[in-house]
């Protein structure tokens, strides 16, 4: 048997619930890159974690033949471009630049909003609500005529979007307010449906039942009813 | 879309965001028209309200019929669509990955310890905040040495996207400077910074976009009535 090779070391410091740390693993796995997962916990980061991410001291942390490498949009790029097959950003020079705006777009616009919804009841959590969904209205519009984000098959900002899909959307049936009813999104609707027909995707997002379970723990811990 | 497309660049003279994108486009000696918004935050054209619909910001780049927008997007997009040299980003995937991070930090922890110096109510507030801006750029000082490896600029030798990014912190922290009689960069504690400011407020590619220390004071104290 021939030793195996340290020249292509992969470990990825992530947390099984976080978005962001499941959008990398999707990547590694539609590349076919086998990597190491460390399991961390947030509430009690572990030195090595401080270690190799002493800036954000944040998971994701991708290391690869020892050097890490931070922030999810970052480790995203860097997989495309260190492994080549199954490419998830496009080629061309504007559809790149539209593929990292709309994937900011997720992350900086409407998960930032949607979280506003922790600990807001009433008049509040509907505005929070009503701006979530000015916001969904956007990605609605992308999908018009599409399978995927990406357009034919699945690239970047699905990989992103994820979050929207199966945490944004999860934590409605928890909190049960439904901030993305099909009657006013039927492509988001759609695109889901096209996700879950993945292989990759349905291996990499967390378990349905154990992650809606952590969802309500977690929403109990911050004092938000659940349905 | 073709190189040789007609090329805008919707900006604004006192916008540190626009003078990134203004950077990127002469290092590739992209010929441009440039379309200034004198007042941005208070008066926005029709054009740029078109072309940014969803942030109405500057810069927004007009390639063609295309539009892109977000000065960090913009660089990306101005090193690719021109792949002639000189190169913007560096060329290992790590190098590559390491600006991108490090752009992300100032783009995100910097300005907002710029933010909250700025917008301090109460001494106590404005030691706290001041407090942070020194730690950002304590921590952007290691980085610059360690990036710069002895030579000029982030880049090595010559500008690159970490220059650029970083560079669009000079204006806010000369008018902070201005208005709070703090130094936060000085020679104590940020020797490499205050240089490479220097280096890289002379260069060919950034004198003619990036207005000096006096006009930006000028502008802000205008702007805050002070």
């Amino acid at each position: 048997m021939a030793e195996r090779s340290n020249s292509e070391e992969v470990k990825l410091l992530g947390m099984w619930a976080s978005p962001f740390s499941r959008r990398i693993e999707i990547a590694l796995t539609l590349k076919g890159v086998s990597y190491e997962f460390l399991e961390q916990d947030i509430t009690n980061k572990s030195s090595l974690l401080l270690q190799l991410n002493p800036v954000n001291k944040m998971i994701p942390v991708l290391v690869h033949n020892g050097k890490p490498i931070s922030e999810s949009l970052v480790i995203l790029e860097y997989i495309d471009e260190t492994w080549r097959d199954n490419p998830i950003l496009p080629q061309d020079p504007y559809e790149r630049t539209m593929a990292r705006f709309w994937s900011k777009f997720v992350d900086e616009q409407i998960y930032v909003t949607a979280m506003k919804v922790v600990g807001k009841t009433g008049k509040e959590r509907d505005a929070v609500v009503e701006a979530t969904r000015d916001l969904l209205m956007f990605l609605e519009k992308e999908l018009v005529g599409k399978d995927f984000l990406g357009g034919k098959s699945l690239g970047f900002v699905d990989i992103v979007a994820t979050l929207v899909a199966f945490w944004l959307m999860r934590t409605e049936e928890i909190v049960g307010v439904k901030v993305v009813p099909v009657e006013k999104f039927p492509e988001i609707h759609r695109w889901v449906k096209n996700l879950l027909g993945n292989d990759v995707i349905k291996k990499c997002i967390p378990p349905e039942d154990e992650h809606l379970k952590y969802i309500r723990a977690r929403m109990e811990k911050l004092n938000i009813k659940s349905a | 879309m073709a190189q040789n497309d007609t090329v805008k660049l919707i900006g604004s003279w006192s916008s540190p965001y626009s003078l990134r994108a203004r950077v990127a486009l002469h290092l590739k000696s992209v010929k441009y028209e440039y379309l200034d918004e004198p007042d941005v935050l208070k008066e926005k054209s029709e054009l740029l309200l078109k072309s940014n619909p969803i942030h109405k910001k500057v810069p927004v780049l007009l390639h063609g019929d295309l539009s892109i927008c977000e000065s960090l997007n913009v660089v990306q997009y101005v090193d690719e669509a021109w792949p002639s040299e000189p190169s913007i980003l560096p060329s290992q995937p790590y190098d590559r990955a390491s600006s991108r991070f490090w752009a992300q930090y100032i783009d995100d922890k910097c300005f907002a310890a710029v933010d909250a110096v700025v917008g301090a109510k109460d001494d106590e507030g404005k030691m706290a905040a001041a407090g942070k801006l020194m730690e950002c750029l304590a921590i952007l000082e290691e980085t610059f040495q360690k990036s710069s490896k002895g030579l000029g600029f982030f880049g090595g030798e010559t500008i690159g996207y970490l220059d650029i990014a970083c560079s669009a912190l000079l204006g806010p922290i000369s008018v902070i400077e201005a208005f709070s009689g703090v130094k936060f960069l000085q020679q104590e504690t940020t020797p490499g910074l205050i240089q490479w400011a220097e280096r890289f407020r002379a260069h060919e590619a950034v004198k003619p976009y990036m207005p000096t220390v006096e006009e930006v004071v000028a502008f802000a104290k205008q702007k805050f009535n002070v």
